[in-house]
């Protein structure tokens, strides 16, 4: 498990009944490297302002995770870590190694709105 | 929004120098808040094994840099993390920081401790290709690339040894160095060139990547002969070093050539009450124990500092 203060995906099943319960979701696949803590600390940090997405973190090593790791949408991706994003249930951006503040919200803001 | 407090002291950065600034700060009963333009923790908490941390056995950087940053806000220091510095004064009395563009702090005594951040080539593609066969650490991303060729950048032994551990891996090693000699210690400069996988490109740096979804190759440049050839591989690992994150005090605080900032034995900067601590401050080593120490006689001498304003104040109110 990783060791963050985040939700823990442990499952497949898990992952699948999480993005359909939750409208908009981000969940960061990786391990505790340094391209992955970083984005679990800026996940962390949104928590409180992005009310309406659920955030989440899945192991990179975990076999479950191919449900992450195999998705078309992360096919080429060399860095770790995979993070994902979906709206009512389906992938609608994913992306590979570190990413900034900015490059997050951008996303979060793109695709499920700006905080009210 | 605008917070009205003047606060005793604030602190840039919330790695390991700024996190131990902060608990003796507000150990010492001096309201305090760090405001940190990343994950608090900075360096630290991105170190897989720290085990030379005297009093510790053997932990992980994230693990030790959280218990710091608990221990911090526990004595009743603010932290505010992932956030863009605007703006400062620093030469007035009271001191004052922007972040965001809009909101304002301000403070007796400023500590400068934004610590550094891996350097980058700079170079066309680096961008589009991270985490599509660009990468900056070797544990992270080296097994996406069993038998595949690739490249590592950097004559140091952060280069040097993450060479011969991408070995396990990848099925030929090119290490792109820029001078004609490695920076790296002799047993590391040995197992690279011992390893039959590896091979070098001295004098030698990277234009520019190629690819289209995926990196495909990168055109090197000898810069001795000028020549230019394209390295077709499917991975680059880049290691040169890291840059202190001070360019934003450049005019503001005095700095070396390398943007380090300069301190005395006490951690002032050239203005009163500002000081430095941590990987931004020039020194001969960079080790989580010697940015505590910086942390520790900063906040020390900020302590002084404020205590003599109040003294002053009491005195002042007094008369």
């Amino acid at each position: 498990m990783l060791q963050t203060n985040l939700k823990h995906i442990m499952t497949a099943d898990e992952h699948q009944k999480f993005i359909e319960e939750n409208d908009n979701v981000m969940i960061c696949c990786g391990r505790m490297g340094p391209m992955c803590v970083p984005v679990y600390g800026i996940m962390e940090e949104l928590e409180d302002d992005y009310t309406h997405v659920t955030f989440a973190d899945m192991e990179f090593d975990n076999p479950e995770s191919a449900v992450i790791r195999n998705a078309p949408e992360c096919r080429g991706f060399m860095g770790l870590p995979f993070t994902v994003y979906y709206k009512n249930g389906k992938l609608v951006k994913a992306t590979s190694s570190i990413q900034s503040m900015d490059q997050v919200t951008a996303i979060l803001n793109e695709q499920f709105g700006e905080p009210k | 929004m605008k917070d009205d407090t003047i606060y005793d002291v604030i602190i840039l950065g919330a790695g390991a120098a700024g996190l131990a600034a902060g608990i003796y700060t507000s150990r010492a009963k001096l309201s305090t808040l760090i405001l940190n333009e990343g994950t608090p923790g900075g360096q630290l908490v991105l170190t897989h094994e720290i085990a030379n941390y005297p009093g510790v056995e053997s932990t992980s950087g994230y693990q030790l840099g959280n218990i710091m940053k608990k221990q911090a806000k526990s004595f009743g220091c603010k932290i505010k993390s992932n956030l863009h510095i605007t703006a400062v004064d620093l030469k007035s009395e009271t001191k004052t920081v922007e972040v965001n563009g809009k909101d304002t702090y301000a403070a007796h005594t400023v500590i400068l401790a934004p610590g550094g951040r891996p350097r980058m080539l700079n170079v066309p593609g680096e961008e589009e290709f991270k985490g599509r066969g660009i990468s900056y650490c070797a544990t992270c991303d080296g097994d996406f690339f069993q038998d595949k060729e690739i490249i590592v950048v950097g004559g140091g032994n952060s280069a040097l040894e993450e060479a011969v551990s991408l070995t396990k891996y990848a099925s030929k090693v090119t290490i792109v160095h820029q001078f004609d000699h490695f920076q790296g210690f002799e047993h590391a400069i040995r197992d690279a060139r011992e390893n039959e996988k590896i091979e070098f490109e001295m004098e030698s740096m990277i234009q520019e990547f190629i690819g289209n979804e995926n990196l495909e190759a990168a055109r090197v440049k000898n810069m001795r002969t000028g020549e230019e050839k394209i390295i077709n591989v499917e991975g680059t690992f880049i290691f040169i070093g890291y840059v202190p994150n001070t360019a934003f005090f450049k005019d503001v605080v005095e700095l070396n050539e390398y943007g380090e900032l300069l301190t005395d034995d006490r951690m002032k900067t050239n203005i009163p009450g500002v000081y430095g601590a941590g990987d931004s401050v020039k020194k001969p080593y960079r080790q989580v124990t010697t940015a505590v120490a910086d942390g520790t006689i900063a906040a020390l001498s900020a302590a002084e500092y404020v205590n003599e304003i109040k003294r002053k104040q009491k005195d002042l109110s007094e008369a």
